[in-house]
């Protein structure tokens, strides 16, 4: 399976990425030959195999529900580019 | 032409954890701004995320509830888009291996039958934080406290054919919530939220029709008026040759109205994969059993219990049901007061309710607590005093509390029961109504039945409506003829 060029603007559209128009042909080159692995992986048999959610064969450890934090919100707003009144500030967002 | 409805619903709601699903900040509602966002929650470079086990035990609790199948070994994925109250760029959720698989949910219709409801998946994911649009110029302001709070989505079949039936799904999800006590369910407060897909199609039809979804419906009021407002926009389209493009819709109460929010082609482009930060989460045969050992009795059980065991109707058993918190309320009320538990539950649902109606408040806030509102049925239940009197005590209860007792005392509203003070009220009750006796004297056995109302009535008054009504009219039958 390959990408053509819409694929790949549409792709770095949903992920937020800028590519320059001058890199798009090589981007879409080099994403496609990963799909290209892929789809050598795929050709594995996997008949009997148990698909895996995780490479480690382990399973997620669980947290007591208990509160360990505790309010930073001024250390951690000094670093924001905009904040007042508690809130961060972001460029309008126009639903 | 003939149109069938076709409603499925997707249920979100805020499981009541201390801390949120992967970090250890506080999930209370209303705290100052970013104060329960920390390095987690905000998305900082380099956190784990690491799972709340009573999260965990929340969402199999509502699995046993609905009668379904717990995943052993279930998934969390990444669900991809871009929007500044979700700070990784990415919510934690659950995609092909929800932690709840197929269920249902049994809803009471109005004519009294009842229909099973399809439960497809519920599964965990995290909340988004909030945006503020409007005070901020040209800059949108975000608190991300609410972001994490643990959420269980819960995904309906597409089997409900009404608005109607729509909200009785969505009570009786909410009244299940309330009755695991896994989540307050307040829905103005955005503990439960209703998304709402509806389409319609040509009746006969079996092919579904393209629906839209009404997002975050926040009262079962609005729930109904969303989907009966957008059936009819619906209509009107399909009915002028148009067709329906799948969209996500947001309702309007002003305007009565549904109006379409963004395309979906776009934002609908999640790109899930698994999430190499989580194990897969494995539920043991021992957590179920934990869990199962912690259930309370459902809505379900308890109806056929107060309809065998207390000999209350089934219309009576539903209503007293329907919330856990009413529940035990009435079951103390009928301890307290050791009364038929019939009284009772006309108690709790003609009196209190219609106080708590009229005075818009919720049962968990009951100005008049079970206990005394059992005292003062007790003194029903014993003769102390009569129905009618005990509606002036439940007034002075309701507005200045205290006990039955001490106002029963204070007023001197002890019921007479004295046969000979009674017989003397009735006497002159009868003296003074020569004209009614006459009537009464005159008229057939039928009429007497009414025309005896005038005498009890009068000797009620007489007696300040002390007088033991039971006692009053068998005098008067006596003295009657």
């Amino acid at each position: 399976m390959a990408l053509d060029k819409e694929d790949v603007v549409k792709i770095a559209h949903l992920a937020r990425l800028q590519v320059a128009d001058s890199e798009i042909d090589a981007t879409t080159e080099r994403l496609s030959s990963i799909l290209g692995m892929i789809e050598q992986l795929q050709a594995a048999p996997t008949d009997g195999i148990e698909p895996m959610a995780h490479p480690t064969d382990a399973v997620q450890r669980l947290r007591e529900d208990v509160v360990t934090e505790s309010n930073h919100r001024d250390q951690y707003q000094s670093i924001a580019p905009a904040t007042e009144d508690g809130l961060y500030l972001v460029p309008q967002v126009i639903e | 032409m003939s149109w069938e409805v076709v409603i499925g619903l997707e249920v979100h709601v805020q499981l009541a954890t201390q801390s949120k699903i992967f970090s250890g900040s506080a999930t209370t509602f209303g705290a100052e701004p970013n104060t329960q966002a920390a390095l987690i929650d905000l998305g900082m470079p380099g956190v784990l995320p690491v799972l709340n086990a009573d999260a965990v035990t929340k969402a199999i609790k509502f699995g046993l509830g609905i009668d379904a199948e717990i995943t052993p070994r279930s998934v969390f994925a990444r669900k991809n888009y871009f929007y500044p109250d979700l700070p990784k760029g990415y919510q934690i959720s659950q995609f092909e291996l929800p932690i709840v698989g197929k269920g249902h949910v049994d809803i009471t219709l109005e004519d009294g039958s009842t229909k099973r409801i399809g439960v497809t998946r519920a599964h965990l994911e995290e909340d988004a934080g909030k945006s503020l649009h409007e005070d901020f110029q040209g800059m949108t302001g975000i608190d991300l406290n609410r972001a994490g709070t643990p959420l269980l989505e819960i995904v309906s079949e597409p089997d409900m054919r009404s608005a109607k039936e729509a909200v009785a799904y969505a009570k009786a999800i909410h009244s299940l919530i309330r009755y695991l006590n896994i989540s307050d369910g307040n829905m103005s407060q955005g503990s439960m939220r209703c998304d709402c897909n509806v389409s319609l199609r040509q009746k006969g039809e079996t092919e579904f029709g393209t629906r839209r979804e009404i997002k975050n419906v926040n009262s079962f009021r609005f729930v109904e008026k969303a989907i009966n407002a957008e059936i009819e926009w619906q209509m009107d389209e399909l009915e002028s040759g148009r067709k329906i493009q799948q969209a996500t819709v947001l309702y309007d109460p002003v305007k009565d109205k549904t109006f379409a929010m963004r395309s979906k082609e776009e934002a609908n482009d999640y790109r899930y994969f698994p999430d190499p930060d989580l194990l897969p989460l494995e539920v043991t045969e021992q957590m179920m059993n934990r869990v199962r050992a912690d259930l309370p009795e459902l809505p379900g059980q308890k109806i056929e219990r107060f309809m065998t065991e207390l000999e209350l109707s089934e219309y009576d058993a539903r209503v007293l049901a329907a919330d856990r918190v009413l529940a035990d309320y009435f079951e103390t009320v009928v301890s307290v007061s050791g009364a038929k538990p019939k009284l009772c539950a006309n108690w709790v649902s003609v009196e209190l309710l219609g106080a708590l109606n009229k005075n818009d408040q919720e049962i968990d806030a009951s100005p008049v607590s079970a206990a005394q509102l059992g005292g003062l049925l007790k003194r029903i239940a014993d003769n102390t005093i009569s129905g009618k009197i005990a509606k002036q005590i439940f007034e002075e209860l309701w507005n200045n509390g205290g006990t039955a007792d001490d106002i029963i005392e204070s007023k001197g509203l002890k019921q007479e029961t004295d046969t000979g003070a009674i017989e003397a009220i009735v006497d002159q009750v009868i003296a003074d109504s020569p004209d009614q006796v006459a009537q009464f004297l005159a008229a057939d056995d039928n009429k007497r039945k009414k025309l005896i109302g005038y005498f009890v009535g009068q000797t009620m008054k007489a007696s300040k409506g002390k007088a033991n009504p039971q006692m009053v009219n068998q005098i008067l039958a006596k003295k009657l003829v």
